[in-house]
């Protein structure tokens, strides 16, 4: 981002000022990024203090979750877009990533074949297809990562809020485009692994993905690509733009009759939304080490709502620690009470929606307001 | 040459007993027969086979039967050969020759008569050849496709010969076809042409398949068929038969698609009524569901005995169940909610998880096998191109049912008027004096028990399983959205073609691409009509 004058740089600053959970946020946020590097690298093995390889793995999926829950917060809480497709994005992101480790393979795969991924040696495909030209290079890899989710979110908003389909219509044919995806990507005609999807990697950028200096390298892009979409999505709402769609989000038809073109400004932010998710898709895949299409699952979508919503929509910052808080949860209890784990995210979900409007950040910003 | 010789001697003595033939001689032919039987080759055996069929003796269906069943021993110590019927520790003996008892014995000292899978055929075949003369009509025409299958000159000229005596007509009709099948192969190209013309119109696979192969023409660019004549005759009948197989087929299509549509519809109509009428989106439909499902896994397992009528007691008791869950829902969750629909969603999806949970508790995680009563299953076979499925007949059937009843309900019932006016104005009909809170209550509760009715129907076509509802619950939403909110007639078109569009692309594009493309669709349709293929006009339509 530039800031090509003095007036947009001092916004930015005064958008950060205004926002005490977001300095709050930005500044755990840096000391993540400076206590578990040493941590993990530098206090010994055997030390109490010591964070494993697998505890930072899981803070880094964590935080490519939180990613995903600002997008998706973005524009639910701010537009009222309520989005049951955002994975989606998600796993497109993930996918790019994918194709891209996976021909970074090459011949060390179980086929060894030097340009085909094993799972087409094993179709029995004889020349990659069209769509996989160009993926062993980083830079279009990633490229694509941002274009191909941008164009598929900027024709579907364009089209579907230009014809004004809005509310619970628009939620469900969201989940309409993430369930075809789904049934498209789970098929080994498409060329992305069927079922299976994309796994066992090897290395990024001539990097050992099983390396701890890589791992942690890749938590670090993790903390960094979350606090720079942090403070460009505060800086976003808090613009001029930004409260127009908040004017959108309250009171749409009024918005469109004072003049606002209010189909541009959803559009421009559904899109930008689903960049960043595809981002976090980007980022998740080389830490967990695996991608198919059970990403696409109408339900995971809507698991990254009820984060926002458990953390409190729009604030952004509340996104981040619904995000964290559901996922912590998660492993505890699908570790230690399996069965019990459905009943408690079903039961967060209903308490939530009836006595926990603003979430969790709403239970602690209301004390202070009672207290001042 | 040694086989051909063995063959030809055969032959000889096949002719030489046809000359002598006289009762005692036959008798004793049989016999004879029989007890070379366990020391023969597997040729040999297959001979023995088809003379033990042409022998006019009572006894000899039931030694083929046991030979084919693996029944028939031979007793190592004089080698001769018995029926045996296995009891405790030892064999129930039966002279094969004679069929008299002839006392039990201990298992060794025994020695089955072993068979082959082309010897199997032979049995079946000659077996067939008995039944083909059996009173009963059914029977015939299981033993002629028996024979149809393995067709030789000995069993062409059965047929012919049972042709001349055959009172049914199912019957004559199904040798006309096998007769004319074997005389496609006759050198003769008169017989040819006439087995041709009379396989005008024929529907079977294996007609049309072997008509096709007599016009191929070989590599040496001549025909299969040398007559033209005969290949005129064979390519006007195919083009007749192609023509009733597309006809056919589209039918077949029509009725797949339908009945996929009535499922749909079945899914889709309880949803039609909480989010149409209460404009509250339920993502706990798909668990109701669900729920019916399991209802009638339960009501089967308490009435073991009565399978035929469960899912008719099913069908009540899934709607009770779920009616009552539903009514649940909007007492305990639902109604504080009212007006925040994307809420409800989360709140309701919140309930699906429980439900799941729930059902993974009670009954585990695997799917529940549901038994199908004997009416609802087998199917009405009209032809190899077109068969009606009965589980699929009766759904079609419920579905009109109960979107009937549901439309009396709402338009002839107090609660249906009630339920109408709450929709279309709530303020106005409180003030008439409508308890709005019950109205909201029993609608939901009338969706919910639909939802209900509808698992019991999926039990019979579907896993049942804790998953079954989420596999329904976009399709129901999209069969909603599709046609048009607060419309029951929408619904009804709108799930109908569905799943006929559906039906009409999987032969070009597959079951899942075809899924796709709908999807898609339905995506684009949305924009170009957000309200639906019948939208709600007036003021309704603004809330």
């Amino acid at each position: 981002m530039s800031f090509n004058t003095l007036a947009e740089q001092s916004r930015l600053i005064q958008a950060i000022r205004d926002d005490r959970g977001g300095q709050v946020f930005l500044l755990i946020l840096l000391a993540v990024g400076i206590v578990v590097p040493i941590l993990n690298l530098a206090v010994a093995d055997g030390s109490v203090m010591h964070l494993s390889g697998y505890t930072v793995t899981l803070l880094g999926k964590y935080l490519c979750y939180a990613l995903l829950a600002v997008a998706v917060d973005l524009v639910w809480g701010y537009c009222g877009i309520l989005s049951l497709g955002h994975a989606a994005f998600f796993a497109l992101g993930g996918y790019a990533m994918g194709m891209y480790l996976m021909r970074q393979i090459g011949s060390r795969g179980v086929y060894g074949d030097p340009v085909l991924p094993d799972f087409m040696v094993f179709l029995n495909w004889k020349e990659l297809p069209w769509f996989w030209y160009g993926f062993n290079m980083f830079w279009f890899a990633m490229l694509m990562m941002l274009i191909v989710p941008a164009v598929l979110a900027w024709l579907f908003g364009w089209f579907a809020f230009r014809s004004r389909v809005t509310g619970v219509y628009l939620s469900i044919i969201t989940q309409a485009l993430t369930y075809a995806l789904m049934l498209a990507f789970f098929r080994n005609d498409m060329g992305f692994g069927g079922n299976n999807g994309f796994t066992d990697f090897k290395d990024l950028l001539g990097f050992d993905l099983h390396h701890a200096t890589t791992r942690m390298v890749l938590f670090l892009c993790t903390v960094f690509m979350l606090g720079l979409a942090y403070v460009t999505c505060r800086y976003i709402v808090a613009s001029r733009a930004g409260r127009v769609v908040q004017a959108v989000r309250d009171a749409e038809s009024r918005a469109r009759f004072i003049g606002y073109k209010v189909e541009s400004y959803k559009v421009w932010l559904f899109t930008f939304s689903a960049v960043l998710a595809s981002i976090a898709g980007a980022l998740y895949v080389p830490q967990v080490g695996i991608i198919n299409p059970s990403e696409f699952a109408p339900i995971n979508s809507i698991e990254v709502v009820i984060w926002v919503a458990i953390g409190g929509r729009g604030t952004l910052y509340g996104a981040i620690v619904g995000a964290v808080l559901v996922n912590y949860a998660k492993t505890y209890f699908t570790g230690a009470l399996p069965e019990f784990w459905l009943y408690a995210l079903g039961a967060l979900f209903i308490l939530t929606t009836l006595f926990l409007p603003r979430g969790v950040v709403g239970l602690v910003t209301k004390r202070k307001d009672n207290t001042a | 040459m040694t086989k051909r010789l063995f063959l030809f001697l055969l032959l000889c003595t096949g002719l030489f007993a046809a000359i002598t033939s006289a009762q005692a001689d036959d008798a004793a032919d049989y016999a004879d027969n029989i007890n070379r039987l366990p020391a023969a080759s597997y040729s040999e055996k297959t001979e023995i086979v088809r003379k033990l069929a042409l022998s006019e003796q009572s006894g000899a269906k039931a030694v083929l039967t046991a030979f084919l069943a693996g029944n028939l021993y031979s007793r190592s110590a004089d080698s001769k050969v018995f029926i045996v019927a296995e009891v405790d520790r030892g064999y129930q003996l039966t002279d094969a020759i004679s069929l008299q008892a002839a006392g039990s014995a201990p298992t060794d000292g025994f020695e089955k008569v072993v068979s082959n899978n082309s010897l199997r055929k032979a049995l079946r075949n000659a077996i067939a050849q008995f039944d083909l003369n059996s009173g009963d009509v059914e029977t015939r025409l299981a033993a002629v496709k028996e024979m149809t299958r393995s067709l030789d000159d000995d069993s062409a000229a059965l047929l012919r010969e049972r042709m001349t005596n055959e009172q049914s007509s199912k019957v004559r009709s199904l040798i006309a076809t096998t007769l004319a099948i074997v005389d496609l192969d006759s050198s003769d190209a008169e017989k040819r042409l006439a087995a041709v013309d009379a396989l005008k119109g024929n529907m079977s696979a294996e007609v049309y398949n072997r008509l096709t192969a007599m016009l191929q023409q070989g590599s040496d660019g001549n025909f299969a068929e040398p007559d033209e004549r005969v290949r005129i005759a064979a390519r006007n009948v195919l083009v007749g038969i192609e023509r009733w197989r597309t006809t056919y087929g589209a039918g077949q299509t029509m009725f797949f698609g339908l009945s996929l549509g009535a499922v749909l519809v079945l899914s889709a109509i309880g949803l039609a009524i909480t989010f149409g009428v209460m404009g509250v989106i339920n993502m706990a439909h798909g668990e109701l569901m669900m729920l019916g499902a399991y209802t009638t896994y339960v009501v089967q397992l308490l009435m073991p005995n009565h399978m035929g009528i469960s899912i008719l007691v099913a069908i009540p008791a899934a709607f009770i169940v779920s009616g009552l869950v539903g009514i649940l829902i909007e007492r305990g969750l639902v109604r504080f909610l009212y007006g925040r629909p994307l809420e409800t969603l989360l709140a309701t999806f919140g309930v699906s998880l429980l439900l799941q949970q729930v059902v993974r508790d009670l009954f585990t995680a695997n799917n529940r096998p549901v038994v199908t009563p004997e009416w609802l299953a087998g199917s009405w076979q009209l032809n190899d191109a077109f068969a009606v499925t009965y589980n699929r007949l009766y759904v079609i059937l419920f579905t009109a049912l109960v979107f009937t009843a549901l439309l009396l309900v709402l338009k002839r019932t107090t609660l249906g008027l009630n339920v109408r006016a709450v929709a279309q104005n709530r303020a106005m009909a409180r003030a008439m004096g409508v308890r709005s809170e019950w109205v909201d209550a029993m609608t939901f509760g009338l969706g919910s028990g639909i939802a209900g009715i509808a698992g019991v129907a999926l039990s019979q076509l579907t896993n049942v399983g804790p998953n079954l509802g989420q596999q329904y619950i976009v399709d129901s939403f999209m069969v909603v959205v599709f046609g048009g909110v607060g419309n029951l007639w929408g619904t009804l078109i709108s799930g109908m073609s569905l799943g006929v569009i559906n039906k009409l692309l999987e032969p070009y594009s597959g079951a899942v691409l075809a899924k796709i493309f709908v999807l898609i669709f339905l995506i684009l349709f949305i924009q170009r009509r957000p309200r639906g293929l019948f939208p709600q006009k007036g003021r309704a339509a603004e809330g």
